[in-house]
């Protein structure tokens, strides 16, 4: 049987030559993300910024009247709906700010009012709409959830930096550290860009993106720490393309295979999973060339070389190769 | 490395077993399908995203702790001093800024005050601290304040009562298989699968079913009533909504009965058909109940309901059978939710719902559907890619692949754990890695085939040197895992924990029992090729 290749045996791409180019785009990537994320902001859900949401499927109708029910809704006098498709085109999410009160009770009571209002009169104009759920988050735990989600991100990063620093070098930590944010910041760029809803199931997402993109680059720097001590006297940049390119079949494979589970979640799975299927898929691609182009190069600049990996040679070692007559 | 005595081989077989074992009763389930029930059947729990329910959170006020403690003390200090032989005469008593502090009359007892008194600060622990802590100013003014030891404890107990109360109300409303879980120090969660619409369960979590009988006090006159003027001795307190009264009625703070001692309470119809509650008082509950009708016949008593009175009828004669109907412009429904709050008790300090997720039932079975389907076919593309690239390796990959995953099905079951959309999430970043591992092994055993090694010495290589990289990025996995888990909340909680079992399993899927099993095939054929 002939077995598939996706990449042929012994690659010598010059992937590291383009190095400086790459990383300018990459930064200035970054930088649009970030700015991407303060102009525009992350069309946060419920989950971060308190309030209601109610989604409902049109069951009848390929596609959800989205302007009629903007309007309807905006005419009971609660304020503008905020209101996506998502998944289906017949699939609505509703989203509604928490209304004032004097207090959590009186808030909460007026949300309840809020929801039965906008309920009864979508039942009403549109028969066969079914109601698939409703979220009410109050401000207080909103901001909680925000902080420990954040939280957890942040412990998480520094700890898998630290892990490698002392696995293999300070060099390392710093590298995988740097992918890891470029990452991030390029998924948080694309859900400002394309305002899609950001709540709770998305940071894990981003957590699955992270975790993965770190399998990728730990997968580069462990070929590397391996040809450090193989190959000595190598020029650290061949030594790193040379790294690249034997894990290059392994790494187009990984790929694909995620990828494969991914885009068929994303188009045969529920509505609920589509952004986060969206979101690792884009990370995935991401993460790979992060750990090549990202992770890699910034191990030169760091000035990686092979004393940190080989065992410095001790007095004794010394004595003993005289007395071998081997200096 | 290639190294497989058969006792290995056994455990490492059983071990996947039992696994696969623990599996099967949450495959049945998934398929639709019911698993006998006279087989253990530990099944995998599906999150509230997936199966559909409600999700209630509630916070409790923990400030009222404090209000409520200094006003219980107050009665008993009363009381105390009252029955001391000879009585302590008491006055110019304030409960304001959460302290309890009043003068003794006669500065001749205060030494004799202090003494009746000072046992009653004793905590009920047995760490020795305090409750409250007493300070003598002014020669005759005593101090009671209470010590965050104290308070903590009541705290403490008093959530440790309304989970109690919450899961004694909600197993009334008959739903199944209910979750009630205390959260931190103050809060609740309640979730209650294929529940569709949760109004009914939140009217009955947010009410505190606090019942009291007090006197009404008669002096107090309608105008000043109205502009809050408070008769010394009493309190203002509105009617309820829905009472034939309007307005506020002052009662008596002091002597009356809670309504905390009951042995039962339904719903039934008075003689005019309005639905009303019937309660029945245990026996203590029935003597003081006696007492306080007997002694005030002819004089109105207010019935109230957390704060709100229901009612203030005559007290035409004494009603010493112990049993009571209380009216208040009930519904059906109303009267038979606070039948149901009485019934179960009332909350020791009051709930409010923070965070409410419902999802409808069919979204729920929906998503199940899809989501499995999607996994299904996206996994089968997977499995074919593996085969076509790696022959009878990925054919090891591929078992591996498919035990790992009901492994983590079993374990997941046996844990007792919830799957829920981030879950999902999880299993394909843990597959991602299982099947990464496999094409970490078959690449590096390709890559030293070339280098011209030998097949079991390219074997022991590959697995050798893939094996390095695999525990690395697998233990990084793990610490962020770990990390979240401890740190993050709800669904970042649910990706971790399928994170942390799905990379242990996968180390030992894609690693152990593959190498297991390349190593039975080299044994056995000795090939001097390896198509690769």
């Amino acid at each position: 049987m002939k077995l598939l290749k996706l990449v042929p045996d012994n690659t010598n791409i010059k992937f590291l030559r383009w190095r400086l180019p790459f990383y300018i785009v990459s930064l200035i990537l970054m930088a649009a993300s970030w700015a991407a994320v303060a102009t525009n902001g992350l069309n946060l859900g419920v989950d971060f910024v308190g309030g209601q949401m109610i989604r409902a499927t049109f069951v009848e109708s390929t596609e959800a009247p989205v302007a009629e029910l903007r309007d309807d809704i905006a005419g009971l006098g609660y304020g503008t709906p905020i209101i996506q498709r998502f998944g289906q085109p017949n699939e609505v999410s509703i989203r509604m700010r928490l209304p004032e009160g004097e207090d959590a009770v009186q808030v909460k009571d007026l949300a309840d009012q809020m929801t039965n209002a906008i309920v009864g009169e979508m039942e009403a104009n549109y028969p066969g709409v079914r109601i698939d759920g409703v979220d009410s988050v109050s401000g207080k735990v909103s901001s909680e959830l925000f902080e420990t989600g954040m939280l957890a991100l942040l412990a998480a990063m520094v700890a898998i930096a630290i892990y490698i620093w002392v696995r293999f070098e300070w060099q390392f930590g710093v590298g995988a550290l740097f992918a890891l944010v470029h990452d991030v910041s390029l998924t948080l760029g694309l859900f400002a860009l394309t305002q899609l809803e950001f709540d709770l199931n998305i940071v894990a997402a981003i957590l699955a993106i992270i975790g993965y993109s770190l399998n990728d680059t730990i997968v580069v720097y462990d070929r590397v720490r391996e040809n450090l001590k193989k190959y000595r006297k190598m020029p650290i940049e061949e030594l790193l393309d040379l790294s690249v390119n034997e894990t290059l079949p392994r790494t187009i494979m990984t790929s694909m295979t995620t990828l494969m589970v991914l885009l068929a979640l994303m188009f045969l799975g529920p509505a609920t999973t589509f952004g986060f299927s969206a979101a690792i898929a884009f990370g995935i691609f991401v993460g790979t060339y992060s750990s090549i182009y990202m992770a890699a190069p910034i191990l030169i600049w760091l000035k990686v070389n092979s004393d940190s990996f080989v065992p410095r040679e001790t007095a004794t070692d010394k004595q003993e190769k005289i007395a071998r007559g081997e200096i | 490395m290639l190294d497989f005595p058969r006792w290995k081989r056994i455990w490492l077989w059983g071990l996947t077993l039992v696994g696969v074992f623990m599996a099967l009763p949450s495959l049945t389930m998934l398929a639709g399908e019911r698993w006998p029930s006279q087989l253990p059947d530990p099944e995998i729990n599906l999150g509230l995203d997936l199966a559909g329910g409600s999700h209630i959170l509630l916070e409790a006020d923990t400030g009222q702790v404090r209000s409520l403690r200094i006003e219980a003390m107050e009665e008993e200090v009363r009381r105390a001093l009252r029955d001391a032989d000879p009585a302590i005469a008491i006055g110019d008593i304030s409960t304001a800024n959460g302290r309890l502090s009043f003068m003794v009359e006669d500065e001749s007892q205060v030494d004799a005050a202090r003494e009746v008194l000072l046992p009653m600060t004793e905590g009920v622990g047995l760490t020795g601290q305090r409750d409250w802590t007493i300070n003598v100013v002014d020669g005759q003014r005593f101090i009671f304040e209470p010590t965050d030891v104290g308070l903590n404890q009541a705290v403490e107990n008093a959530m440790d009562t309304a989970t109690d109360v919450v899961r004694r109300r909600i197993d009334e409303l008959g739903t199944r298989e209910p979750t009630i879980i205390r959260q931190g120090d103050d809060r609740i969660v309640v979730q209650v699968p294929g529940l569709d619409d949760p109004q009914a369960l939140k009217a009955l979590l947010g009410q505190t079913a606090k019942l009291e009988f007090k006197l009404v006090d008669q002096t107090a006159l309608p105008t000043d009533i109205a502009q809050g003027i408070v008769p010394p001795g009493s309190q203002i307190l509105p009617f309820a909504p829905d009472a034939s009264q309007q307005g506020a009625i002052a009662v008596r703070r002091l002597g009356g009965i809670q309504g905390d001692q009951l042995t039962n309470a339904q719903q039934g119809y008075d003689q005019n058909g309005t639905p009303v509650v019937n309660i029945t008082f245990n026996q203590e509950g029935g003597r003081k109940f006696a007492a306080l009708t007997t002694a005030n016949v002819g004089k109105p008593f207010a019935i109230i309901l957390d704060g709100e009175v229901l009612s203030a009828p005559n007290i035409n004669e004494p009603i010493l059978g112990g049993s009571a109907q209380i009216s208040g412009g009930f519904s059906v429904d109303s009267a038979n939710a606070l039948a149901i709050s009485l019934r179960s008790g009332a909350l020791p300090i009051d709930l409010q719902v923070v965070e409410e997720r419902t999802v409808g039932p069919d979204l729920g079975a929906d998503s199940i559907r899809k989501g499995v389907l999607a996994l299904m076919i996206g996994g089968a593309a997977v499995l074919a890619f593996m085969f076509a690239s790696y022959g009878r390796f990925g054919l090891y990959a591929n078992l591996a692949i498919f035990l790992n995953v009901l492994i983590i099905l079993g374990i997941m079951a046996a844990l007792g754990t919830t799957l829920t959309l981030p879950g999902i999430a999880g299993f394909v970043l843990t597959i991602g890695t299982a099947v990464d591992a496999n094409v970490l092994i078959n690449e590096r055993i390709r890559e030293e085939r070339r280098r011209g090694r030998r097949v079991v010495q390219a074997v022991e290589v590959g697995y050798r040197e893939a094996q390095r990289a695999i525990i690395d990025a697998n233990v990084t996995n793990v610490i962020a895992g770990v990390l979240l888990f401890l740190f993050g909340s709800g669904p970042i909680r649910g990706f971790a924990i399928v994170l942390i079992i799905g990379i242990v399993t996968s180390v030992f899927t894609a690693v152990t029992m593959t190498r297991m099993w390349v190593a039975g095939y080299l044994r056995k054929h000795r090939p001097s090729d390896l198509n690769i």
